[in-house]
């Protein structure tokens, strides 16, 4: 397939492009939200409860007030005068039934419900006082017992939100074909209770916003968005009663997000909020310790699997129950994460019959959203770890039983079936997984390794472990792109969807190259904000390229068709005789012009209208369903069985992400996937005590992989399968190497330690979690 | 309030006065002060490394150090190690290998990086990986910045 359909030229797609926003990066002049700056700016701070649960009796604002400096402190009595009070954060996606019950408000009132939640904001002229003054709120709070764990959800003796009578927040039941019957035919059969640890996105810079109420124009302007503007936008609007024309998103660089950011949070609307009270631009830049207890905490679940098989190893059925723990309220990304979790708990395998009981349920800790593969990287580690056990049980080859399981590439499109709630039923759109499976065990060697497995070499224990998966992206609401001439052969390209370090400047700059026969060079491109276009949706779920860079390419082709109906209706001459190349339409037999850019773009400068029209367009990007990256990654460890110190030796990823638009961002977003998913397997961990107090709001107490942590990470491209559902062939490419990590790290720490006893059903793996094991093991 | 200090540094080779609040941190200073922004705050605790700039040619954390520290000492940024116009041969390494994505580490690694080859001109790759193991990044996965720090390495003279 190629880019430009017109001539078969397919000069910058495909090709390892240096990345053209790095520049400004490298030298220190990007500009992130804490880089902004407004005239007159007013600092925020936002005072956060610091027990779990309990009834808000009254906030004491009088000393912070008293200190020189100090302008105000808003509570939620300001939300209430001003007619936001009873408005909660409403859900953008995900929404399964009952989850509205447990929205949030954005400044605590009658009850808090997690360390963290937000009491009130403090505006100050410095960010210095407005932090001293936040310290000098306080907040008259009787304690509750907390709900902690998922366990004392599910028993109910305590709740997080007694007004509702439940801390089931949701439940359904994810089916296709009869599993109950299968299991009953069945030859083999295995039960096993897992569980995935509480972690998250944590994108090194933190959350932070800049709001200002114009007045003379009527308009809000919040600088910081990201993720899904168009949405922000919309919810702000609604909830302080502006008109969405009144509000502007603007995103400006944005330092990571990996699911957690660009949500709409309380800060959301305190911040402008703030902004329109004071009639000042305010600022508020979130610190770390407040950004590991605010910002969207995910991962955390339980799952009871059970799995039918033939003794060849031939998997019939999976059935079981899973339960998400969603923190205090339901966010913007409602029940994705439990919901998801279940509909891949079949991943790319062929089998029929799945029945999963699925409950979200709410606890009094951090809120919970998407993170990197969000219910695939649980499922994964779920399904992929049974897999292996079912393999030890009966004898056979965890290589061999993926093999024979794997959906076959005559199988494609292959339909999954009505598993998520709030969507149609899907399928899996093209692939052929069983060969990027092979290409994976050819190049980590396995038949090589067989050998090493389970033995002591020079002291350390060696093992393997393969997890295979599938990952959805795009689909959903269609996404647009705008594309107008400047002149001087110069180009600007507005997206509705947004970057958090993605590469979209590059690679859409590449895509619409090749359309319009131009360097990437020539164009500009912006991202993310509300006000280049006039609608959009942003980047998520692997929508970058999948569902941008479709409209980007769809947007370059209108602007060339347009101009090549112009140029015939102007000469009369047939349009196959005529071309279109850089901007002007010429004539093939002698590249003489037929219509010129820079005459229209004199003209449009003129005051031509016609000409402003030819020289400005906007198209769309609707696909039906969701494209399938899929892949297969092995995990080569070596633990030393003195202190369990377990080192990642080789870690490989195999993936196809459709057609690629440039090896090197692939590459990056496999590598950096990959190693986000290590991060989350071996290290990190939101701990919670009995009070619901987090124990790891640092980073010496969140670990964060570092450089020296998995030096020997490879990440390959396959390419067997565009997708069918997009002009450019392409899937998404950015979470699926997250996904299979947790299962098979699990699975070769496994088969590492196969000789000890010991059965790994809960993630993270640690060295004191390890050792802990043998010792219990032995006694 | 503490009376404010009057300090005199030296930042990217300009002479800089101020009269500073005591706890005004480094970091702050750069940026607010003298809005040099590639200087970034990740964690203010010290951890992250996004704040990393030189103090009298040793890589420091601005985050960590106050204003009235510096009193005397002399500071280079990410502005400071840029050249007029473009990349120097280690930024251009950054692009070549990709080593970066959202760029919000990426100052700080630079720095790092400059320290290093400043001391250890031949680097081998477990050296450049210490060297750099101070610096969070969240996107790369690392592989890529110990590409681009060994490419400009091999490319130093002898």
């Amino acid at each position: 397939m190629n880019a430009d359909p017109r001539d078969g030229d397919s000069r910058h797609v495909g090709r390892a492009l240096e990345r053209l926003e790095d520049e400004r990066f490298l030298r220190g002049e990007g500009c992130f939200v804490a880089d902004f700056v407004r005239p007159d700016v007013c600092h925020a701070v936002v005072v956060r409860s610091p027990v779990a649960a309990g009834r808000l009796r009254a906030i004491d604002t009088r000393a912070a007030l008293a200190l020189p400096g100090v302008l105000a402190v808003l509570t939620h009595a300001d939300l209430a005068r001003s007619g936001a009070g009873d408005r909660t954060i409403p859900i953008r996606v995900g929404a399964l039934e009952g989850l509205e019950r447990f929205l949030q408000p954005p400044l605590a009132h009658e009850r808090v419900r997690y360390v963290g939640e937000p009491l009130a904001m403090v505006l100050a002229e410095d960010p210095y006082v407005a932090e001293d003054a936040a310290d000098l709120v306080s907040a008259g709070i009787e304690p509750d017992d907390p709900v902690v764990t998922i366990a004392d959800a599910l028993e109910g003796a305590r709740l997080a939100h007694p007004e509702v009578g439940t801390n089931v927040a949701a439940h359904h039941v994810a089916a296709r074909g009869d599993a109950d019957a299968a299991f009953a035919r069945a030859e083999y059969t295995r039960r096993e209770r897992f569980t995935c640890h509480r972690h998250s996105s944590v994108p090194l810079e933190t959350r932070g916003l800049v709001a200002e109420w114009d007045a003379g124009a009527a308009t809000l302007r919040v600088w910081g968005a990201t993720k899904a503007p168009f949405f922000a936008r919309r919810t702000l609007a609604a909830m302080l009663a502006l008109e969405e024309r009144q509000v502007e998103q603007i995103e400006l660089d944005v330092g990571g997000s990996f699911g957690a950011r660009g949500e709409f949070y309380p800060e959301d609307l305190l911040v402008p909020f703030a902004a329109m009270r004071i009639g000042r631009p305010v600022k508020w830049i979130e610190d770390r310790r407040e950004n590991l207890i605010a910002m969207n905490h995910s991962r955390e679940m339980t799952c009871e699997l059970e799995i039918a098989a033939r003794r060849d190893g031939t998997i019939l059925a999976l059935r079981g129950s899973l339960a998400a723990d969603l923190g205090a309220y339901t966010r913007t990304t409602g029940g994705i994460v439990p919901a998801k979790a279940a509909s891949f708990l079949p991943g790319p395998y062929a089998i029929e019959h799945v029945a999963i009981d699925v409950r979200a349920v709410v606890t009094n800790k951090t809120p919970c959203g998407t993170c990197r593969g969000p219910g695939r990287y649980e499922a994964n580690f779920f399904r992929e770890r049974l897999i292996d056990l079912m393999c030890a049980d009966l004898a056979l080859d965890p290589a061999e039983v993926r093999l024979r399981n794997l959906v076959p590439r005559d199988r494609m499109p292959y339909p999954t079936g009505r598993l998520v709630p709030y969507e149609a039923p899907g399928a899996y759109d093209s692939g052929d997984y069983p060969a990027v499976c092979r290409e994976a065990l050819e190049r980590i060697g396995y038949a090589q390794l067989q050998a090493r497995r389970g033995r002591l070499d020079e002291g350390r224990l060696h093992g393997v472990g393969i997890a295979c998966f599938v990952d959805s992206s795009g689909g959903g609401p269609p996404e647009q792109a705008r594309v107008r001439a400047l002149g001087r052969g110069r180009f600007r390209l507005d997206s509705g969807a947004s970057s958090s370090g993605q590469g979209q400047r590059t690679t859409y700059a590449q895509i619409l190259a090749d359309v319009l026969g131009v360097e990437p060079s020539a164009i500009d491109v912006h991202l993310g904000s509300t006000t280049g276009l006039s609608r959009g949706v942003g980047t998520f779920h692997g929508r970058g390229i999948v569902m941008g860079g479709s409209a980007v390419q769809r947007a370059g082709e209108a602007f060339v068709e347009r101009l090549l109906d112009e140029a015939v209706r102007r000469s009369g001459e047939s349009r196959s005789t005529l071309a279109f190349r850089a901007g002007d339409v010429v004539r093939h037999a002698d590249a003489s012009v037929v219509l010129s850019m820079e005459a229209l773009v004199a003209a449009r400068d003129a005051g031509d209208a016609d000409a402003a029209a030819l020289l400005d367009i906007e198209a769309s990007h609707a696909q039906a369903g969701a494209t399938f990256e899929y892949g297969t990654q092995v995990a080569h460890v070596a633990i030393d069985p003195g202190t369990w110190e377990i080192e990642v030796v080789r870690f490989l990823t195999v993936e196809d992400c459709g057609r690629v638009i440039n090896p090197l961002v692939v590459h990056g977003q496999v590598i950096g996937a990959s190693v986000q998913g290590l991060g989350g397997t071996l290290l990190e961990e939101f701990r919670y005590d009995e009070h619901g107090q987090m124990t790891s709001g640092s980073f010496a107490d969140y670990l964060l992989p570092t450089s020296t942590d998995f030096p020997n990470v490879e990440g390959y491209s396959a390419d067997h399968a565009p997708s069918p559902l997009n002009p450019l062939g392409a899937k998404g490419v950015g979470e699926g190497a997250t996904g299979g990590v947790g299962g098979a790290i699990a699975n070769a720490v496994a088969d590492a330690l196969r000789s000890y006893g010991i059965c790994i059903v809960d993630l993270p793996i640690t060295p004191d979690r390890l050792s802990a094991l043998v010792r219990a093991a032995r006694s | 309030m503490k009376q404010p200090i009057a300090i005199a540094v030296e930042v990217n080779g300009e002479r800089v006065e101020a009269s500073v609040e005591p706890r005004l941190t480094l970091a702050d200073f750069l940026r607010t002060h003298l809005r040099l922004t590639g200087t970034h705050l990740g964690c203010e605790h010290g951890v992250c490394g996004a704040c990393t700039i030189l103090l009298d040619g040793q890589a420091a954390r601005a985050c960590l150090l106050f204003a009235a520290q510096c009193d005397g000492h002399r500071i280079t940024t990410i502005e400071g190690l840029s050249p007029r116009k473009g990349l120097s041969a280690l930024q251009q390494c950054f692009r070549r290998h990709h080593a970066l994505q959202c760029g919000f580490c990426t100052p700080g690694m630079v720095v790092a990086a400059h320290a290093l080859l400043e001391e250890t001109p031949h680097p081998t790759r477990a050296q450049i990986e210490d060297a750099i193991s101070g610096n969070l990044c969240r996107c790369t996965g690392y592989i890529p910045i110990v590409d681009a720090i060994d490419d400009a390495a091999r490319g130093a003279p002898p």
